[in-house]
């Protein structure tokens, strides 16, 4: 069995944003990148498919970006991913969804992977497309927004999320694409033996241009910064002066506390 | 220009979220036609064309099939724009349409920006406009970012029925929300815990406050993911709704989802060390501060009044 997961880097959603020079896009200096959140329960559902079936599906994880990325890449090999792709791209935050999709299945088109997780969406752009739009590309069925996953000789029993807590369970056969959900498992944390092993996996680098074939299909026209709405009173300084005074207006504006 | 607007139908009923597309539309001031895989007497109140095509056959949930309908109803329509709501229907349906039309997709649009579609990203603290390079373009919406003040009309159904009801994917059945142990619904005050709030044992600090203030404890979605509170604390889209007199966000960022469970409560408080932070948008106080060195002062002079 070969299973593929794909995953983002994106900035620490802490951190201070502005546009950069080119106007379309953020600043990258400064910024401290991780594994988008949703990717890293697509990495660990992978990596738990791969105990639950005695170590035999082989586990690719693919990223497509810059040289940063490589550290996303080698966390997941210490997770328990088997293999890690990296499809250099310098300029990846300025492809569209599209394009992003196109080139993970160009990757994946003649490797056969009976199994594709990916995040429901990233961290910083959200768009929720590139799973599914891989899935389609492909002709492969796809459930999103997983909160629960289960296999069982050739069939994925997905428990997808709805709005309000309602859950919608779908059944599909492999091959086939998954998109995780926050809180579908627990991500774990690689222990020190698991990056030392990790170093010696294997650890491919392909350049974009061998795998992107298509012309983007939406462009950013400008990036800035939202108009503050404000009206609110912002507090800062000494945290005994901010209680009193915040107790002050809590009693002044509310009911609550008098 | 013309958009075909598809509606969300779930456990029997059209959902109120498929009216913020009409809002949309007309917003885009461009003519409009649904569609809407579900039943004839939940057909939008609406005076427009609405394509109907028989969930019994197809199913509240199938994006393979769904899609095909949509497909066809593009076919009848020729419209600019297919619009869904970005929803789990929406999101899981929309990419689908779009690839195979081959056309851009713009995702979760919050508003129109001189023609052009504005979007948010990094967790709201950046917005940037979009714009489809092809001619025709698929686009979701923000939930809740386009309110509908129409007048009732009556539509005109026009039955789809491509037939073939071939599936790779099987519905299996929906499950119910976990049972809520507490209402939040009902609460005057709520203290919430975000992951900001750094680790389980931390949670009596906010609980604590929480009592101090007679209230009930509250929690983002991260909190509860990670087993620190249990999920009927939750806040949010995929938690409760809550309108509380007095909502103090401890440690969270205030995503959108998070937002949408408690952006009508009467008052709202937050504390977080980012100045920046998205809650910083709804929040009529906010105080820059850490959590933990914030909240037990605050405890402390609340319960000594
Ligand atoms: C379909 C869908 C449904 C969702 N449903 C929900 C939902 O129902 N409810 C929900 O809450 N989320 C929901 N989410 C998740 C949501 O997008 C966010 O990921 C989540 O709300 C973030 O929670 P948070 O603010 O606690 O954490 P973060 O976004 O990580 O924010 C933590 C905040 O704490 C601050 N902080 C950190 N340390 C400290 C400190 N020591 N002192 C003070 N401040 C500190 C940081 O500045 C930051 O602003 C949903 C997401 C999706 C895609």
């Amino acid at each position: 069995m070969k299973v593929l997961v794909c995953i983002k880097q994106v900035p620490d959603m802490e951190s201070r944003f502005k546009p950069n020079g080119g106007g379309v896009w953020y600043d990258e200096a400064d910024l401290a990148y991780r594994i988008n959140e949703y990717d890293e329960y697509a990495v660990e559902q992978a990596v738990q498919l791969k105990e639950q079936l005695g170590d035999a599906p082989d586990v690719t994880v693919l990223s497509i970006g810059p040289d940063r990325v490589g550290e996303a890449l080698k966390k997941s090999l210490a997770m328990g991913c088997d293999r890690a792709v990296h499809i250099q791209d310098p300029a990846a935050a300025l492809k569209d969804p599209w394009q992003i999709a196109s080139i993970i299945a160009n990757f994946a088109a003649d490797k056969g992977f009976d199994l594709i997780f990916t995040g429901l969406q990233s961290q910083d752009r959200g768009s929720a497309q590139v799973g599914v739009t891989v899935a389609e590309i492909l002709g492969l069925p796809c459930a999103t927004t997983l909160v629960g996953f289960a296999y069982d000789n050739g069939t994925v029993t997905a428990r997808r999320e709805l709005e309000g807590g309602i859950k919608g369970v779908v059944k599909m056969k492999t091959p086939a694409v998954v998109t995780c959900q926050l809180g579908l498992n627990t991500p774990r944390y690689p222990t020190l033996p698991n990056i030392m092993k990790s170093k010696k996996k294997e650890f491919l680098v392909f350049p974009v241009a061998d795998l992107l074939k298509e012309q983007e299909l939406t462009a950013t026209d400008a990036l800035y910064h939202p108009a503050k709405k404000g009206g609110g009173i912002v507090l800062e300084g000494d945290v005994n002066d901010m209680a009193d005074k915040l107790i002050g207006i809590l009693k002044e504006k509310t009911a609550v506390v008098r | 220009m013309k958009t075909l607007l598809v509606c969300e139908y779930r456990e029997g009923k059209l959902l109120d979220s498929s009216y913020e597309l009409l809002a949309f539309a007309e917003k885009l001031s461009a003519d409009k036609a649904l569609v809407l895989i579900g039943s004839e007497a939940e057909a939008p109140r609406v005076a427009a064309k609405v394509y109907l095509a028989d969930v019994g056959k197809y199913g509240e949930y199938n994006p393979d099939l769904h899609k095909k309908i949509v497909l066809e109803a593009v076919q009848r329509e020729n419209p600019d724009y297919i619009v869904f709501v970005h929803s789990s229907y929406g999101w899981d349906l929309a990419p689908r349409v779009a690839a195979a039309l081959k056309v851009g997709q713009v995702s979760e649009i919050v508003g129109i920006n001189d023609g052009k579609f504005e979007v948010t990203l990094c967790n709201a603290k950046l917005r940037r406009t979009v714009v489809p390079r092809t001619p025709r373009a698929v686009l979701t919406i923000q939930a809740g970012a386009f309110s509908y003040a129409g007048t009732p009309g009556t539509p005109q159904l026009e039955g789809l029925d491509p037939a073939d009801a071939a599936s790779a994917l099987e519905f299996v059945g929906y499950e119910p929300a976990e049972k809520k142990e507490i209402d939040l619904t009902r609460a005057e005050i709520i203290v919430s815990a975000g992951r900001g709030v750094g680790k389980k044992d931390n949670i009596p600090v906010i609980a604590a406050l929480a009592k101090a203030l007679g209230g009930e404890l509250g929690a983002s979605r991260p909190v509860v993911d990670a087993g620190w509170v249990e999920h009927s604390h939750q806040v949010g889209t995929t938690g409760q709704t809550v309108s509380p007199k007095l909502y103090v966000a401890c440690g969270i960022s205030g995503a959108i989802q998070h937002l949408a469970g408690m952006k009508k409560s009467d008052f709202i408080v937050a504390i977080n060390k980012d100045k920046d932070a998205p809650i910083g948008e709804v929040a009529d106080v906010l105080v820059v501060a850490d959590v933990l060195q914030f909240v037990p002062v605050l405890t402390e002079k609340v319960s000594r009044q």
